[in-house]
C-alpha cells in the first residue's frame, strides 16, 4: 500500500486541529444531536464521548487501509457501513458492561451511526491520508468531541443536579440545601438547558477565539 | 404614537383626475421611526410604565405586606445588577438611565409568586436581562418581553416554587396560609370565588396580578398617555369577552365573563406585559390581531392546558408571531401598494 499521506496535514496537525481549533462541536457544529441530548450528566457525556472515539478511531483506521479499494460512487455506503459495524460493536459493549448507562442513552448509542463528525472525518481525513495520520486525525476528533460535551455537561450537571460526576463518584459540588436557600435548576437538565448552555459556551469559545487571534 | 392606515380614497381616486369639492386626504402615517417626535423618548415611555404600575404596587403592598415589598425590591435591584454586569460585558456604556431595566425588573416582580424563594427573582432578573435581551443585542432587538422570559425561565427551573406553597394567602398576618389560586382551584375542583374581592385584588396569586381595578387603571393611564397601544388590550379584551360569553351561553357555569377577565393576570398581561414597544406589532390592525390572539392563547391554556394559567406562555407566543404579523398587515401607503421589489 502506497503512502499518499503527505499530500495533506501531518498527523501532529491533524490531531491538535481536533482539539481545539477545528474542534467537533464548537468550530463545526457537528453532532449536535448528543450534545443537545446526552449532557446533563458527566456519565452521559463520557460515556458519548468514549463511543464516539472508539467508533470513529476503529473507522478511520479501516477505511484508511480500504481507500485504494474505494469507488467515488460507492464510497459514502462503505463509510456508513464500516461505521454501522463498530457502532453496533460499541453499543453491545455498553449493554453488557455498563447497563445502566446504555439504558440512560437508549437511542443516541445507535444514532452514532449518523453522526455527522465521523463521516465527515472518514471522508476529509481517512479516506485520503495514510493510517497514521488517520489514528491521529480520529483522537483529535474524537477527543475535542468529547472534550466538548463534558464541557456542556459540567455547566448542566452542577446546575441542574448541584453534582459532578454524581452517579459514579458522587462528588457534591453545590451543598444540598433547602428549598428557601438554592435549588437545582430543573431547566438546566430539559432540552432549554442543552440549547441555553451550547449557545452560551460557543459564545464564550468565539469570544476567546478572537481574543487570540487579535493577540 | 401608530394612527390610522392612509387614507384609502387617496389611493383609489387617482385615476379620476382632480375633484375640486373633494376634501384634502388626510396625510396620518403609521409605522416607522419618526425621529421628530422627541417628547416620546425610551426614557419618558419607561417612567411613564412605572407610574401606571403604582396602583398594582400599592395594592401589592397592601395585600401582601412584606412578601410583595420582598419580591419586587430583590427583582427590580437584581434586574439592574444584571443590565449593568452583562452590558458591560459588551462594552456599551451604561443603560441604566433609560430605565428599561427597572420596568423589566418591576414586572417580573409582580409576576412572581409572593412567598417564593430569594432566588427566582434573582435568577428570573438575570435570565431575562441575559437571555432576553441582551443576547439579542439589548433593547430594540429583543424578540420576547424580557421579564415574561425571565418568568419562564424560573419557572421551568423551579417548579416547586409556582406550586401552591407560594402562594400565600390575602391578609394581615406574616405566617398566612397558603393555597391554591382561584385559576388553580378551579382547574382543580371548579371553585368559584365571588366577584369582588377578585375584582379588587383580595385573591390569592402572583404579586401583582391579583387586582383587576389597580391592572386597570394603571393600563388606561398607559393608554391615554399613548406609551401603550390602546388597540392591545382593547382587542385582549373584546376578544376574551366574546369568547366566554359564547361559552357561557353554550355551557352556563359559575364562571362568568366577569370571572375570566379579572382573575390571574389577564389584565395585567394585556395592558403592561403584551404592550411593550418592542415585542409588539406596529400596524394597527397587527396590534387587533395581536390582542385578540393573546386572549384567545390565555384562554385556550386555562381551559384545555395543564397550567391554570397561561399569560406568561401566551404573551410568548404571540411575541413570537410578531414579526409575521407586522409582515400580513403592512398598510398601503398613499399613491397604492408599493410594489414587489425583486
Amino acid at each position: 500500500m502506497s503512502d499518499r499521506g503527505n499530500d495533506g496535514p501531518t498527523p501532529v496537525e491533524r490531531f491538535i486541529g481536533g482539539l481545539i481549533p477545528e474542534n467537533p462541536v464548537y468550530r463545526q457544529i457537528l453532532g449536535i444531536c448528543p450534545s443537545l441530548a446526552v449532557t446533563n450528566s458527566m456519565e452521559g457525556a463520557l460515556t458519548m464521548g468514549g463511543a464516539a472515539l472508539f467508533v470513529l478511531l476503529c473507522s478511520n483506521v479501516l477505511i484508511s487501509l480500504i481507500r485504494p479499494l474505494l469507488k467515488p460512487h460507492l464510497r459514502i455506503l462503505i463509510f456508513t457501513l464500516t461505521i454501522a459495524t463498530f457502532v453496533t460493536i460499541a453499543d453491545r459493549f455498553l449493554a453488557a458492561f455498563l447497563y445502566d448507562m446504555s439504558k440512560q442513552l437508549g437511542p443516541y448509542i445507535p444514532l452514532i451511526i449518523v453522526n455527522c463528525v465521523i463521516i465527515a472525518r472518514c471522508e476529509i481525513c481517512a479516506s485520503k491520508q495514510s493510517v497514521g495520520t488517520a489514528a491521529a486525525d480520529a483522537l483529535g476528533q474524537g477527543l475535542g468531541f468529547a472534550l466538548g460535551l463534558m464541557s456542556i455537561a459540567t455547566v448542566r450537571e452542577i446546575l441542574g443536579f448541584g453534582t459532578w460526576f454524581g452517579k459514579w463518584l458522587g462528588w457534591r459540588v453545590i451543598p444540598t440545601a433547602p428549598a428557601e436557600v438554592w435549588s437545582p435548576w430543573i431547566i438546566m437538565i430539559l432540552p432549554p438547558g442543552a440549547f441555553l448552555t451550547l449557545g452560551l459556551l460557543l459564545g464564550v469559545f468565539n469570544i476567546l477565539t478572537a481574543r487570540r487571534k487579535s493577540a | 404614537m401608530a394612527e390610522s392606515l392612509a387614507n384609502p380614497v387617496a389611493s383609489t381616486s387617482a385615476p379620476a383626475g382632480p375633484a375640486p369639492e373633494e376634501p384634502a386626504p388626510a396625510l396620518t402615517v403609521a409605522p416607522g421611526p419618526h425621529i421628530a417626535y422627541g417628547a416620546l423618548t425610551t426614557r419618558r415611555m419607561m417612567l411613564d410604565v412605572i407610574l401606571a404600575s403604582l396602583p398594582l404596587v400599592a395594592v401589592s403592598l397592601w395585600v401582601f405586606r412584606a412578601y410583595a415589598a420582598f419580591q419586587i425590591g430583590l427583582s427590580v435591584v437584581s434586574a439592574l445588577v444584571a443590565e449593568r454586569v452583562f452590558v458591560a460585558l459588551r462594552h456599551r456604556s451604561s443603560t441604566l438611565g433609560d430605565f428599561s431595566a427597572t420596568v423589566t425588573g418591576l414586572i417580573l416582580g409582580l409576576s412572581i409568586p409572593p412567598a417564593a424563594p430569594w432566588y427566582v427573582s434573582v435568577v428570573g432578573a438575570f435570565a431575562g436581562i441575559g437571555f432576553g435581551k441582551i443576547v439579542f443585542g439589548g433593547l430594540g432587538q429583543n424578540i420576547f418581553n424580557p421579564a415574561m422570559v425571565g418568568r419562564a425561565f424560573v419557572m421551568i427551573a423551579f417548579p416547586a416554587a409556582f406550586g401552591v406553597a407560594t402562594y400565600v394567602a390575602p391578609g394581615l398576618s406574616a405566617d398566612a396560609a397558603t393555597g391554591a389560586t382561584p385559576l388553580t382551584a378551579l382547574k382543580m375542583s371548579g371553585e368559584t370565588p365571588p366577584l369582588i374581592p377578585l375584582f379588587l385584588g383580595l385573591a390569592k396569586g402572583s404579586v401583582g396580578e391579583t387586582s383587576a381595578l389597580a391592572a386597570l387603571i394603571g393600563g388606561l393611564y398607559l393608554c391615554i398617555r399613548g406609551t401603550a397601544a390602546w388597540r392591545i388590550p382593547t382587542a385582549a379584551v373584546i376578544a376574551m369577552s366574546l369568547l366566554t360569553g359564547a361559552a357561557s351561553l353554550i355551557h352556563p357555569s359559575p364562571w362568568t365573563v366577569a370571572h375570566h377577565l379579572c382573575a390571574g393576570a389577564f389584565l395585567f398581561g394585556a395592558f403592561f406585559i403584551l404592550t411593550d414597544p418592542v415585542s409588539s406589532p406596529l400596524t394597527a390592525r397587527g396590534q387587533w390581531i395581536f390582542g385578540a390572539g393573546y386572549a384567545v392563547l390565555v384562554l385556550m391554556m386555562r381551559v384545555l392546558s395543564g397550567y391554570p394559567e397561561g399569560v406568561m406562555f401566551s404573551v410568548l407566543l404571540m411575541n413570537a408571531v410578531t414579526p409575521l404579523i407586522n409582515r400580513w398587515t403592512v398598510p398601503v401607503p398613499v399613491g397604492g401598494p408599493v410594489p414587489e421589489r425583486k
